[in-house]
């Protein structure tokens, strides 16, 4: 088999991190042509444009990819449990079929089946995919770096109580806690207790309190 | 056998939690992927396997979309989609029309 990759490429550090703690008063905004190229980056275009040479998709198909990308974030999610809270039907529905409840709002959670998971008082869901990265990024946007990190993935499910505490969300000891593995053909969503104080609200105020980490279980929502 | 992607369990550091904004290239990456998902030409499973036959090394030093286009390249070789010179020339065209661009005053 013929590898890209010959193993003696690494002087290019880690692309798109940190900048040394350099604190600018404007911080400087570099054209993208002005980075240095690295072989992932140059590999990367060279993917992109072969696929399109090859007939495999066109260039209004990458840069439609590339806008919905950019615009997915986890306020799908925040309304699928907002709008659980408010209707116990839709609640029921919810937990029956995320998908089919999510197209009812004329939200498309992708084709790979989601399961919600509900918290009660006495019982806490997280979720995690230890073998790589699945998530459900149709309802919730890309995933945080720490999602994919190898320190969650391995610990979430020996020690979810002390990751968690890491997170600032320290459950009491009698609550039970319940990790979720997504895999490439199921994902999960976590949907929090409606929490006190909240009596009244609208939709949207309600969905303004579910955030991302709230919909994998690493907090819980706060009412201010 | 535990395979390197495999850790759930292991013991591991604390998390670090510090938002990472993707760069444009990256965010190419994840298109890349998804359309040649979505077109049925890669699998998740075989994408999955691709990244874990980059072996230990690309595991530990490469970043997440790093591993994720070597794989992808990988996998449209494996495939017969692109051939390696057709690769390596369209390699060596993306730095040549990078370092044009780079040179524009």
């Amino acid at each position: 088999m013929t590898h890209a990759h010959d193993g003696h490429e690494h002087e290019h550090g880690h692309d798109g991190h940190g900048h040394g703690g350099h604190a600018h008063p404007h911080p400087r905004q570099p054209d993208i042509e002005d980075a240095p190229l690295t072989w992932h980056m140059a590999l990367t275009e060279a993917m992109a444009e072969l696929i399109v040479q090859k007939g495999l998709c066109t260039p209004a198909d990458i840069h439609r990819t590339l806008e919905k990308i950019d615009a997915a974030s986890p306020a799908a999610g925040s309304r699928l449990v907002a709008r659980a809270w408010l209707d116990p039907d839709f609640r029921a529905r919810l937990l029956q079929d995320v998908n089919a409840a999510a197209g009812e709002l004329g939200i498309d959670a992708g084709g790979i089946p989601i399961r919600a998971v509900a918290d009660t008082p006495d019982r806490h869901n997280v979720i995690v995919c230890t073998l790589c990265s699945c998530y459900p990024r149709f309802l919730l946007g890309g995933s945080p770096d720490w999602y994919k990190s190898k320190a969650y993935r391995a610990r979430v499910v020996r020690e979810p109580r002390a990751v968690l505490a890491e997170f600032g969300l320290h459950l009491p000891d009698g609550m039970q806690i319940e990790v979720h593995d997504s895999t490439a053909e199921l994902r999960y969503l976590v949907v929090p207790v409606r929490p006190s104080g909240t009596e009244g609200w609208s939709e949207d105020q309600l969905a303004a309190i579910v955030t991302r980490d709230c919909l994998i279980g690493t907090a819980l929502p706060v009412v201010a | 056998m535990q395979r390197i992607h495999d850790v759930g369990g292991l013991p591991a550091g604390p998390v670090d939690r510090s938002p990472h904004d993707y760069a444009p290239w990256e965010k190419k990456v994840d298109a890349i992927m998804r359309l040649m998902i979505g077109a049925n030409l890669f699998t998740l499973d075989e994408m999955r396997r691709t990244i874990e036959e980059l072996g230990p090394g690309a595991y530990e030093e490469l970043s997440y979309y790093q591993r994720w286009i070597q794989a992808a390249a990988n996998l449209a070789l494996e495939k017969g989609l692109v051939t390696p010179s057709e690769l390596g020339q369209a390699i060596e065209t993306a730095k040549a029309r990078h370092a044009e661009a780079a040179s524009c005053p």
